[in-house]
């Protein structure tokens, strides 16, 4: 690999720009997560609070109106004031419980998941093996795995924490191999003719180079780790937030339901937010 | 006003006699110079047995067609890749990788987009691990010089591709290489730019006496800057000529449109058209050889 590019003069001018239109790729899933048009001024901020009124307050009003049944669709102040008075008491521990999984599973699935992008990225033909089955892993819902787990390991917080990292690590590398494999040899040259080491255009070139693509890896990762803690949640065991949802549409408090499935909303947006402003403070250069 | 371990050049020695070994000392030698990329469809020569003296602190420019081998020449002259046979010597030790009395300057001006101007110049020093103390003054300076104060906190593409190209002379100069190797560091920019640039780089050349190789496709700005114009070869790159230029400098962009100028300019690219240097001789006569 270093030889290869020991061999190769960066042609610039119509070669450049072709480079440039190939990142468009990546940069167009970078900007479709973290450039989504959000709220550009107060008007607007008013009208999109504007609309959540009128739906909630339009939803309010239909259940009282079509006499809608509480067991179907409770009033959304029914909802809130079960999510207000709940939440310190029966929401907030199975919220430290879906927030552990996820944290564990996330952390461990995204740092194998980056490790192995930036090892494999480097060795083309262990890559063109290994992309396939993480192709594999990334298409199957590895909720599925769940049960079996459940099996060997029992009711404890393990098999989700391994079906979070199973289903967020191969999104991260897979968006991450696709940064690493961004090789700018120009960039590269450059630090190379200051006598760069193999490390240093690692750590100094490759890798902020790659780093759009990485974090739009780990925004994707994280939410796909949230919906699989979830979905493993509902599968077996006695906490998390998934397991409340069973519980309580079995008991039929959907107040109580859908005030888990507002807190559920949260976190992801939560998520959301937080690597959108990652990408803004690390990646805004390629925008 | 740019300080630097050599000094302020006085212009005599940039006016040498033609015929005459221009520079009292010899700074590089490319001797033999052969190089064949090896690819999937076989060995691609591009450069083919091409010796060459550079004198301290002298400026050469190197011209020829595109696709002949300057790039690859350069590319060995800086240690970035091997030759396949001959050498490359800087002061007369070998350059067999990148060393550290030698700058690169690239076409586009290759900044780190994800950095600011300031941290772009501090590249270097953070890749050699050099405490860039030291040279703040002389940073400072710099970025004077070319007209950059006040934009330290800018990011790449919110410069104009000439002032990228300026921040990346001044990353260049920062560390202070005793040789600079251009490779069509201005093709890129428009006409205007292009002569701003080359009176930026004569300035800061007859200022610091650095040794100066310069890559370009254009010979108005070849010989422009040059003490030396060398013409390469179509591919494989071969040596075709060495024209000294002797005009007086600082060279002037209204020089360009004198006559003796002009008659430069045709001479060269003639003799890169043809691959040889047909001279004062009358031309050879028309006929076939038989
Ligand atoms: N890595 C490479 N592999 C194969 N051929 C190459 C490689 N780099 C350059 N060449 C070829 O070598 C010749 C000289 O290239 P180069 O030195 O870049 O030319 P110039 O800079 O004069 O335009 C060209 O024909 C080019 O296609
Ligand atoms: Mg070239």
């Amino acid at each position: 690999m270093a030889s290869e590019l020991r061999e190769t003069i960066p042609t610039f001018g119509q070669k450049q720009a072709a480079d440039e239109r190939a990142g468009q790729v990546d940069l167009a899933n970078w900007s479709a997560l973290s450039n989504a048009s959000f709220a550009k001024s107060w008007a607007e901020a008013a009208v999109i609070a504007l609309v959540a009124v009128i739906i909630v307050g339009g939803a309010e009003l239909a259940v009282i109106l079509f006499d809608i049944k509480p067991y179907i669709f409770p009033r959304p102040s029914a909802i809130a004031t079960a999510l207000v008075t709940n939440f310190p008491t029966l929401f907030w521990p199975h919220v430290q419980v879906t927030l552990y999984e996820l944290f564990v599973g996330f952390g461990i699935g995204a740092a194998v998941g980056l490790m192995l992008a930036a090892v494999i990225t480097q060795f083309p033909f262990v890559e063109k093996v290994i992309t396939p089955y993480i192709l594999l892993l990334v298409t199957t819902p590895m909720i599925a795995l769940v049960p079996l787990l459940i099996l060997n390991l029992g009711f404890t917080s393990t098999p989700r924490i391994i079906a979070v990292a199973l289903a967020s690590g191969p999104m991260v590398m897979i968006n991450s191999a696709t940064g690493f494999r961004r090789t700018d040899l120009a960039k590269i040259a450059l630090a190379r003719s200051y006598g760069a080491s193999t490390f240093q255009i690692f750590m100094k070139v490759r890798f902020p180079l790659a780093l759009p693509m990485i974090i739009v890896g780990l925004m994707v990762g994280a939410i796909f780790g949230l919906l699989t803690a979830v979905g493993a949640e509902m599968v077996g065991g006695k906490d998390g937030l998934g397991n409340q949802l069973m519980f309580w549409s079995s008991m039929v408090r959907m107040e109580n339901f859908y005030a888990i499935i507002a807190l559920l909303a949260i976190i992801g947006v939560s998520i959301y937010i937080a690597f959108y402003w990652i990408g803004k403070k690390w990646a805004s250069w390629q925008a | 006003m740019i300080h630097s371990q050599a000094g302020v050049v006085d212009s005599s020695r940039h006016a040498p006699e033609p015929g005459r070994r221009p520079l009292p000392s010899v700074k590089m030698t490319v001797d033999h110079a052969t190089k064949a990329y090896k690819t999937a469809s076989g060995a691609v020569h591009a450069l083919d047995d091409l010796s060459l003296e550079i004198g301290d602190g002298e400026f050469v420019c190197i011209v020829g067609p595109s696709g002949c081998g300057k790039s690859t020449l350069l590319w060995a002259m800086s240690g970035l890749h091997d030759l396949t046979r001959g050498s490359v010597s800087l002061d007369n030790v070998p350059v067999t990788g990148p060393r550290s009395e030698i700058g690169m300057i690239f076409q586009d001006a290759n900044l780190l987009p994800w950095r600011n101007l300031w941290q772009n110049i501090h590249f270097p020093f953070e890749i050699k691990r050099i405490n860039p103390k030291p040279y703040a003054g002389r940073v400072r300076e710099l970025i004077a010089e070319v007209g950059l104060t006040g934009f330290e906190t800018k990011m790449p593409r919110e410069l104009s591709g000439g002032m990228q190209q300026r921040a990346s002379i001044v990353r260049c100069l920062s560390y202070d290489p005793a040789v600079i190797l251009m490779d069509e560091p201005f093709g890129a920019l428009d006409a205007f730019t292009r002569d701003e640039m080359n009176l930026l780089i004569q300035k800061i050349w007859m200022e610091t006496g650095k040794t100066i190789i310069f890559v370009t496709h254009n010979v108005s700005e070849a010989i422009f800057l040059a003490d030396r114009v060398v013409v390469l070869t179509p591919r494989p790159g071969r040596l075709a000529h060495i024209f000294p230029i002797n005009l007086p400098r600082p060279r002037t962009i209204e020089m360009t449109f004198t006559p003796e100028f002009i008659a430069r300019v045709i001479e060269i690219k003639t003799t890169i058209e043809t691959g040889r240097f047909a001279g004062a001789e009358p031309p050879a006569p028309a006929v076939a050889p038989g």
